[in-house]
């Protein structure tokens, strides 16, 4: 029974701790793999919870698909999150050529 | 700054009355009697070892084709405005860079093995934990790691679609046979068999094997319309 608790709250720390990385870190690819970390953490704690019916949908969904879009998402856009500074009307056409 | 603050105090006002109210609910008491007749009914009137299927397809099952419906209205949406028509050599611009002999060898091994898992969860879903929505994204994960290895493949659109339409004219149709020879929408009207055996549970497995094969090549056909829509075959085209 204790093996269970102590496999639970590794768990959930593991999940916390990508949840918080995914917000913090600027890398945009870097966040998808986290919340895809998120997703595995969750599915396992689903199954230890008996709801393998849950575990299955969060394993294909949230860890496989979800990931997989958001990468050609991020293929098609930029890998940088920006720092969230305007933008002058002068520098506007420059980015758009940078991407 | 004065921004943040105003941010961290409703989230500290909203996070109170949160706690508040779930402090409220009683937690593992019985509030009504319907899962008692769910446990009681899946596996006495319907023959169903699973009960979470039990519900989702017979007891809930217009609730189903619900989500169904919103799959392929999302699938469709997204196919009429990224999909196009294009000729071979735009299809081998999919993937930057030819992909390495070891990950081509090793999806060859690997696509039938998936396969035969999406395909295995699909049909025994009035058994084991898993049906129709489950098995269908792991095929279509099967047949994403194609794409993404082999640069020249690509799936026939018109079989998906007729694939897609079969498979939700057969939900549509066992519907109306229950509403037409019983009372109700979604009526199991088969003789519901011996509990736990592959061939029970009436219409429950026919239903999740076709939710199984609409949501696998609807899928399927959202990922190869996202990865052919990018930005190197749009360069391509604007050179022609």
């Amino acid at each position: 029974m204790t093996g269970i608790i102590i496999i639970i709250s590794v768990l959930s720390i593991l999940l916390i701790g990508s949840g918080i990385f995914a917000i913090v870190t600027k890398n945009l690819l870097h966040a998808v793999i986290a919340t895809g970390v998120i997703s595995l953490a969750l599915s396992v704690l689903f199954f230890l919870l008996h709801a393998p019916d849950v575990a299955l949908t969060e394993a294909a969904i949230g860890v496989a698909l979800t990931t997989i879009i958001f990468i050609i998402a991020i293929r098609n856009t930029t890998e940088k999150e920006d720092d969230g500074k305007r933008v002058k009307k002068t520098d506007k056409p420059e980015v758009n050529k940078v991407n | 700054m004065i921004k943040k603050i105003i941010v961290l105090f409703i989230l500290v006002v909203v996070g109170i009355f949160l706690i508040e109210a779930f402090t409220k609910i009683p937690f593992g008491v019985k509030r009504s009697g319907v899962s008692d007749f769910y446990l009681i009914e899946s596996p006495q009137t319907n023959k169903v070892a699973n009960v979470v299927t039990s519900i989702v397809v017979n007891f809930r099952g217009f609730d189903t084709l619900g989500e169904v419906t919103v799959l392929f209205l999302a699938a469709t949406g997204l196919g009429s405005i990224l999909y196009r028509r294009r000729k071979k050599k735009f299809h081998e611009a999919r993937v930057k860079i030819a992909s390495s002999r070891i990950l081509q060898i090793g999806a060859q091994m690997i696509f039938p093995v998936v396969i035969l898992l999406g395909a295995y969860i699909f049909i025994h879903g009035h058994l084991t934990p898993g049906g129709g929505f489950q098995g269908g994204v792991i095929i279509a994960t099967g047949f994403l790691l194609l794409m993404i290895s082999y640069r020249g493949f690509s799936v026939n659109h018109r079989t998906i679609s007729w694939i897609e339409s079969l498979a939700g004219m057969t939900f549509v149709g066992f519907g109306l046979i229950g509403l037409i020879k019983g009372t109700t929408f979604l009526q199991n009207f088969l003789p519901t068999g011996e509990l736990n055996n592959l061939i029970s549970g009436g219409i429950i497995g026919i239903i999740y094997v076709a939710v199984g094969f609409k949501v696998a090549s609807e899928l399927t056909g959202a990922l190869d319309t996202f990865l052919l829509n990018n930005k190197q075959v749009t360069h391509l085209e604007d050179e022609e």
